[in-house]
């Protein structure tokens, strides 16, 4: 079905029950997209994160499937379900999950290193060095991440996110635990990242700042299911945005 | 005299030491292994095995002792298979001493490393999987980093327990003195015999072992702490 659509970016069509001590969440997810920003809105604990960590294969749904471009990372009915370390996708989570037992710098090249324990080659040393310089952390490169303020731990887990040139790039409220002056500075920021490695994007998101700003799909989830995916939604203008985001507001904002 | 008794003195203190020192390794490797597969795997009767695991830590060290004699005794089990098929016996030999401790010990291990492991942030591990580890990847680059403090502190307490096996020890090795006469054994020996300026030495010795072990568990586990803290 999709992977005939030569302009299908991703799809996800997935259904996952959680279940423990007697009570269960179930999760039934399916959007899709050839746009290359996708953002995943609704309230907490609607299945957002847990959608993202299906499609990077730290969970397995119960059934459906998850296609990146012509790839089929997950197909329940032909039993296809590929690892996360071969789905080449970026994530940056949501309190950035920076190793504290390493420095930036090892932090950042970490997934280049495929030779340990032996150390990182110097082609590899070189590559760290040039994305700790785009993303203006080469000072750190030293520090500890305990030592990084919030902004430069997004940073740091930006990059160790794209360094492998991923095919898809996840990422989980990247501005929640920010403040707004800098959630202003990095959104420009994400946005000429995202334009320099032409990567697509998922993002969840609860700020309408971040939708305004980076939407180009937009999907909207209530408890446990997707409930509506708006495509071209950048087109649709102001008044749909806010009617969207606010549905039950009288007056707009 | 005080020659004499130290030249003695030092015979059950190199004696425990190695019976000691193989028995921690075995208990950390051991030990490490199955706190892996108690903190990661999902299968049923996981805490029945846990606690199976965990008995020697509160079973009386006598009825350890009987229980090991059951199974690599001369009619034992194991031991009848390991005499018939390599001419081995364990019984009233350091090895079977060895044994012993790290039956004791093993427990001591399991508990901090997995309770080390299992506090290992999962989101670390999952953003390990997507940098391309393998879960052996993972173990040995993500999470045994990060719980190595809590497992060594285990592991040293471990160490501390095996200085000091008595009733098990007794039971399967005996008390030969030169052969199988541990630390603490000879102490009872020399209490029994009124070798009062003997058993003190010995008493001191293992003393200040202990101490120095539980010290700097201590200081490792409280490192950790802070580390966390800071985070």
């Amino acid at each position: 079905m999709a992977s005939t659509d030569p302009d299908m970016l991703i799809l996800v069509d997935i259904d996952k029950t959680l279940s423990s001590r007697g009570r269960s969440f179930a999760l039934k997810a399916a959007f899709s997209s050839q746009q290359g920003f996708v953002v995943l809105f609704g309230p907490s604990g609607a299945g957002k994160t847990l959608t993202l960590q299906c499609i990077a294969g730290l969970v397995t749904p119960d059934s459906g499937q998850i296609v990146l471009r012509d790839r089929v990372l997950f197909d329940s009915k032909s039993g296809v379900n590929t690892r996360p370390r071969c789905r080449n996708i970026g994530y940056v989570f949501q309190d950035y999950a920076l190793f504290p037992h390493l420095r930036v710098f090892e932090n950042v090249g970490f997934g280049l290193r495929k030779s340990w324990p032996l150390p990182l080659s110097r082609i590899h040393r070189h590559k760290v060095e040039e994305f700790l310089d785009i993303f203006e952390i080469s000072h750190l490169a030293q520090s500890f991440p305990f030592d990084l303020s919030g902004g430069q731990r997004q940073r740091a887990a930006l990059a160790r996110a794209l360094i492998r040139s991923p095919d898809l790039l996840l990422l989980d409220e990247p501005f929640a635990a920010l403040d707004t002056l800098l959630r202003v500075k990095l959104r420009d920021e994400l946005l000429a990242v995202q334009a320099r490695f032409e990567v697509p994007v998922i993002m969840i998101t609860h700020d309408p700042e971040d939708i305004r700003a980076f939407a180009e799909t937009l999907v909207t989830y209530e408890t446990g299911k997707v409930c509506k995916v708006d495509s071209f939604f950048k087109e649709k203008g102001e008044e749909y945005l806010t009617r969207t985001i606010y549905p039950t507001s009288r007056k707009p904002l | 005299m005080s020659v004499i008794n130290a030249l003695l003195g030092l015979q059950p203190l190199w004696l425990t030491l190695k019976v000691a020192a193989v028995a921690t390794l075995f208990a950390f490797l051991i030990g490490v292994a199955l706190a892996l597969l108690l903190a990661k795997g999902r299968f049923r009767g996981r805490e029945w095995l846990d606690a199976f695991l965990t008995l020697p830590l509160v079973l009386p060290p006598t009825v350890l002792g009987y229980y090991l004699i059951v199974l690599v005794g001369r009619n034992g089990w194991l031991g009848r298979w390991l005499y018939d098929a390599f001419g081995l016996t364990l019984m009233f030999t350091w090895q079977g001493a060895a044994l012993a401790a790290t039956v004791v010990s093993l427990p001591l291990v399991l508990k901090s490393a997995r309770t080390a492991l299992e506090n290992v942030d999962q989101n670390l591990e999952k953003a390990g999987r997507t940098l391309g580890l393998s879960e052996t990847g993972v173990f040995f680059r993500v999470s045994f980093p990060l719980a190595w403090r809590g497992i060594l502190a285990g592991t040293m307490l471990a160490f501390a327990r095996a200085t000091g096996e008595f009733g098990a020890t007794l039971m399967i090795a005996g008390n030969l003195p030169g052969k199988t006469q541990t630390l603490s054994l000879a102490v009872y020996s020399a209490v029994q015999a009124g070798n009062e300026s003997l058993a003190a030495t010995l008493v001191i010795i293992t003393s200040l072992v202990c101490i120095l072990v539980v010290v700097s568990s201590g200081t490792l586990l409280k490192t950790n702490y802070l580390r966390e803290l800071d985070r």
